[in-house]
């Protein structure tokens, strides 16, 4: 069948609401497509374990150490959940690591930001999870059936995070001036970045229109990005705490809050790698990995002793 | 990055059995070194809630599949026989209990 034939029947699944599976024919520019996509999401879930890690120790109580090693772990799972749907594709996953590693490969920015307080880790599992929750429902419609699979296993296990997040926050608006005030600074902080979360505006993303004919996007950044705002409104004056906005304002007109405008310089200086711990969090990796190393090829050279063993 | 001379640990593909009397239905896949390593990684990753009773870790390679390309031919034998369902026996009313 001539690749033009092929890439038509393609489409027509796709458009069909059909998912396609590792074993189909699909174009070449699909396929590289999801992989980038799909790795950048699962090196986002395993370097996101760090900016929550650093607080496991001294989290404030014994409950929530519990909770946040919970919840560490989950990432450490949707990480390995998205690099096994990513396998699906030929991709191994040593190849995968090492384009993390080496810088060559991306990873949500909004990870590059500093965890200075306790607070941030009520903002992070509010708002940067709320906002990944956002994308990753859109996305267990995605048409390639490992990823959508991925999503639908996450998105079960990620509202228990975006909760326990706004937990600590309504714990912290609710106590003493200085813990409201810790609360609003994270709020201040960790607002604009999780906007960015979403990506670039919908008229400068390179990527966005191929996606959603594909029909591995479902809904625009732009789109995305409104009901996430539109959602969490309400939430943040439940706290008591403002956000960093001036210009927001409900829109009777719309039916939407209106907003100011994201600083797209800082988005696309962070995402070049300037952000305040793009470093930090690379070496993190690098270390952890070499580390590793002795503990890899222990457990291989045990278990081709044993099968020797075993066969003698 | 990661040294070249150093192996991969193989692939494995899991099946989870959420509740005794279902079928191990197929969740992912993950790396280990050796089948009990690829059982008690699969427990982390897979049944950290309770999602699993019992746990088949098979390795990838020993998977075969169909093909997809051949679909069409290769379960077409099933599609003109239509007298494997039961519908294809219509029964007159009053008969009961079939």
């Amino acid at each position: 069948m001539s690749a033009n034939k092929e890439e038509t029947l393609f489409q027509q699944k796709v458009d069909a609401e059909q998912k396609i599976e590792p074993k189909d024919w699909m174009p070449d520019a699909y396929r590289r497509t999801l992989v980038r996509q799909i790795s950048q999401h699962a090196h986002s879930e395993v370097v996101g374990m760090l900016p929550e890690g650093n607080w496991i120790t001294r989290a404030p109580s014994l409950r929530r150490k519990t909770v946040l090693l919970a919840k560490v772990q989950d990432e450490a799972g949707h990480g390995l959940y998205l690099y096994s749907a990513a396998e699906t594709l030929g991709v191994g996953r040593d190849e995968l690591v090492d384009q993390l590693l080496t810088g060559k490969a991306k990873y949500s920015s909004i990870f590059n930001y500093p965890t200075i307080t306790w607070a941030d880790m009520g903002a992070i599992g509010w708002l940067v999870d709320g906002a990944a929750i956002m994308n990753q429902v859109m996305l267990c419609r995605t048409s390639y059936g490992p990823y959508a699979r991925a999503m639908v296993r996450i998105c079960k296990e990620e509202s228990f995070h975006q909760r326990q997040g706004y937990e600590i926050m309504l714990v912290l608006s609710r106590g003493t001036p200085e813990q409201k005030a810790m609360a609003q600074d994270a709020l201040d902080r960790w607002w604009w970045p999780s906007l960015m979360m979403f990506g670039p505006s919908d008229k400068d993303s390179t990527h966005s229109a191929q996606s959603m004919k594909w029909k591995i996007k479902r809904q625009s950044n732009d789109e995305l990005r409104q009901t996430f705002i539109d959602r969490t409104v309400s939430q943040a004056e439940f706290l008591g705490l403002k956000i960093p906005d001036d210009k927001l304002k409900w829109n009777e007109e719309t039916q939407h809050y209106d907003w100011g405008e994201i600083d797209w310089t800082e988005f696309f200086d962070v995402i070049k790698g300037n952000g305040p711990c793009n470093r930090e969090r690379l070496a993190a990796k690098q270390k952890a990995h070499a580390d590793g190393a002795w503990v890899r090829e222990a457990a291989m050279a045990y278990a081709e002793k044993k099968a020797k063993r075993q066969a003698a | 990055m990661s040294s070249t001379n150093e192996k991969d640990w193989p692939l494995w593909e899991i099946f989870i059995q959420s509740k005794r009397g279902l079928d191990h239905k197929h969740v992912g896949s993950l790396h280990a070194a050796d089948a009990q390593m690829a059982i008690e990684n699969a427990r982390d990753v897979y049944t950290r809630r309770n999602e699993g009773n019992s746990i088949w870790a098979v390795l990838a390679e020993n998977i075969h599949a169909s093909r997809p390309e051949d679909q069409g031919a290769f379960f077409d034998p099933a599609d003109d026989k239509v007298y494997r369902h039961p519908t294809f026996y219509p029964m007159p009313e009053g008969v009961k209990y079939i």
